[in-house]
């Protein structure tokens, strides 16, 4: 007997939805087997996991708020997946979204202007753009896939806020730390639910939601991004402009990993420091691919994206876990999502096996 | 003599940092001449390089430590293969997602280990090596692992181009329609390819973490799985061109530790982005032209195969 797969006729649309939760009940099994692994009690570390994040006020705004940020960076990652553009690099998107802003607030604030955070919102937007610009540029004018140079330029994004830390915007009273300044009280954004550190950035996650699903359902863009994706040839023959697509993809999603970088600094620290991301720009990736590189689903993927986070933070503190946990079962998820995915366009089905020949008797 | 030195030394320390890059670079471009995209590479890397410290320092020996490097990257390949082979994921996020489960894993099962000292390689094999004169020393520095990778692409060439394996390696990965109508199990080429890619960079990395430098630190790579894969659309899937990439890099990253130490007044952080940059500009100008690139790419290259009778 082997199990072999037989192609569908169609893909099956219930398959498109049960997949992810296979791949979730999958992944717990998985976590539970790493903890036993590693000499823990899976019950306990599960609750601690997946539980105790939830069960406090505190916890969910602080679910909201690292949600945000994969939510902005993954809704413009699945545009430009849907349109075989792969900007793996949002987490450069992020950084030169985080440096631009941090330049406005610091450079002007303080003074009380009231466009001081929309100035900022702004730079950060614009920074994301610059540094998705460059392989968009490189894409559509020289052929260098983007898969590569956006990740490059990642790491040269790391580099640069390392540079400018530790250099020309380090704070002089800052006892020799590698940091800027604080940002003063009017660069930072305003919280929305007070006493807690929720701040409005989680209401433009939010509406890039329904604004990305609008744009992939309902516009002509939208239209020529899912055609290009899906039937390549098709879209050629329709003379669709592949550059400008590759242009608007990479563009729209560095513009969002700018405004969550942004956001992440003025509505959190309020200053840059050498690490500003526990690899948001990367786990969007795995956010996109969970969401099925659909806004609604998305959402759903980036809360319990927040939520692995959260939960790895509690296991570091209260079972003395490594942070890199975290990213443990986030890879595991994503590999366990691909697998089930299978289901999708095949058909599992137990064959007995002939010997070679047996065919010929029927 | 004083110029002599210099030179060796500078030969020298560009075939070191060469060898992480031309073990795992010739190690995916067996990978994709099967006709198979693996960008997992650095996450293969980052698991060699932890399994491989790790080995080591729990047995008391490099060559376990190298081997265990080996195996663990080709277990995490295995991985990928099942996946995009027999289960025909996606492999571009399949490779992304070995990337990022490398990542987190390597760091989880590193998380022990960091900072731990380790005898590591020219040092443990030469034990007078800081006794030695000069040139010798220089000599000394090129261990056993950098002498491997001297010799891979002549064998990757020789394998690719001379042998009956290359042959039919080349010919899956052109046309796997046409290779499994002639009766090759198309499949289990790819997964042998897949997994020797795997176990290249298990080696790639565990040179990083017991010789390069003989330490684990999380994230160690820092980007030469990315730069090996850059290196194969380099050298358009070419051996000899592949090996030239390599050491072009090799030379880029000691400039940049040169500069350092000569006091050049630039600030390390820039001076740590040249490779990056290097890999943006070096692609740029081998993509320019699209159709050599189309030509050389291997034509079946990140489709998956499912036989059909």
């Amino acid at each position: 007997m082997r199990l072999s797969l037989l192609p569908r006729e169609r893909p099956a649309r219930s398959m498109l939805w049960l997949s992810p939760v296979l791949a979730a009940v999958l992944s717990v099994i998985g976590v539970t087997i790493l903890f036993a692994v590693l000499g823990r009690d899976p019950i306990e570390a599960l609750r601690t996991l997946f539980i105790t994040p939830l069960a406090t006020m505190d916890g969910l705004t602080e679910l909201g708020l690292k949600a945000t940020p994969l939510l902005l960076c993954a809704v413009g990652i699945a545009i430009g997946v849907r349109a075989d553009v792969w900007n793996i690099g949002a987490e450069g998107q992020f950084t030169l979204g985080a440096i631009f802003g941090t330049w406005v607030a610091l450079n002007f604030g303080g003074a009380g202007h009231w466009w001081l955070i929309p100035a900022m919102l702004l730079a950060g937007i614009a920074g994301g753009v610059v540094w998705a610009g460059i392989p968009a540029l490189l894409r559509t004018r020289f052929n260098a896939h983007e898969i590569l140079t956006t990740l490059m330029l990642a790491y040269v994004s790391i580099q640069l806020l390392g540079y400018l830390v530790h250099g020309p915007w380090k704070d002089p009273e800052g006892y020799s730390f590698p940091q800027t300044r604080q940002f003063e009280a009017d660069a930072t954004l305003p919280v929305l639910v007070a006493g807690t550190r929720l701040h409005i950035g989680a209401l433009f996650a939010l509406l890039s939601v329904p604004l990305g699903s609008l744009l992939l359902g309902r516009t002509l863009m939208g239209f020529r991004i899912r055609t290009v994706g899906a039937a390549p040839a098709a879209a050629r023959y329709a003379g669709f402009n592949r550059d400008a697509i590759v242009w608007f993809c990479l563009l729209v999603s560095g513009g969002l990993a700018g405004l969550a970088g942004i956001c992440e600094i003025a509505g959190g620290n309020g200053q840059l420091t050498p690490v500003i991301s526990p690899g948001y720009g990367f786990a969007a990736i795995i956010v996109a691919f969970l969401g099925r590189l659909n806004p609604i689903g998305i959402l759903f993927a980036s809360l319990l994206m927040a939520l692995l986070y959260l939960g790895g933070e509690g296991l570091q503190v209260s079972m003395q876990l490594p942070i890199a946990v975290t990213g443990t079962i986030q890879g595991m998820l994503l590999f366990f999502l691909l697998a089930a995915d299978v289901l999708v366009n095949y058909r599992p089905q137990l064959q007995v096996a002939r010997r070679a020949g047996a065919v010929h008797h029927a | 003599m004083h110029e002599l030195g210099i030179a060796v030394a500078i030969v020298v320390a560009t075939l070191r940092a060469a060898t992480p890059l031309m073990l795992a670079g010739f190690g995916e471009l067996i990978t994709e001449r099967s006709g198979v995209l693996n960008l997992g590479v650095e996450g293969m890397m980052l698991v060699g390089a932890a399994f491989g410290f790790i080995g080591a320092v729990v047995s008391g020996s490099l060559l376990v430590g190298f081997i265990i490097a080996m195996i663990a990257g080709a277990a995490l390949a295995l991985v990928f293969g099942v996946l995009t082979l027999s289960l025909m994921a996606n492999q571009v996020a399949t490779g992304l997602a070995l990337t990022i489960f490398g990542v987190g894993f390597s760091a989880l099962v590193g998380v022990k280990w960091v900072g731990m000292p380790l005898a590591g390689l020219p040092g443990a094999i030469w034990p007078h090596l800081s006794t030695a004169p000069p040139l010798v020393q220089q000599m000394m520095l090129i261990d056993p692992i950098v002498v491997i990778a001297i010799l891979v692409p002549f064998a990757a060439h020789w394998f690719i181009y001379r042998t009956r394996g290359g042959l039919i390696l080349r010919a899956v990965g052109e046309s796997h329609d046409v290779a499994h109508a002639l009766g090759y199990s198309v499949l289990r080429i790819r997964y042998l390819a897949v997994l020797c890619g795997g176990a290249m960079s298990g080696l790639a990395g565990a040179y990083m973490s017991l010789s390069y430098s003989p330490m684990w630190a999380e994230n160690m790579v820092a980007g030469r799985g990315w730069i090996a894969l850059a290196l194969v659309v380099f050298s358009t899937w070419k051996p000899a061109w592949l090996a030239l990439g390599a050491l072009l890099f090799g030379l880029v990253t000691i400039a940049q530790f040169q500069a350092e130490g000569l006091g050049v007044a630039v600030s390390p952080n820039l001076l740590a982005m040249l490779p990056y940059l290097a890999t943006v500009i070096v692609l740029v100008l081998i993509s320019r032209d699209a159709t050599r690139l189309k030509l050389n790419a291997p034509a079946a290259l990140g489709r998956p195969f499912h036989a059909t009778a």
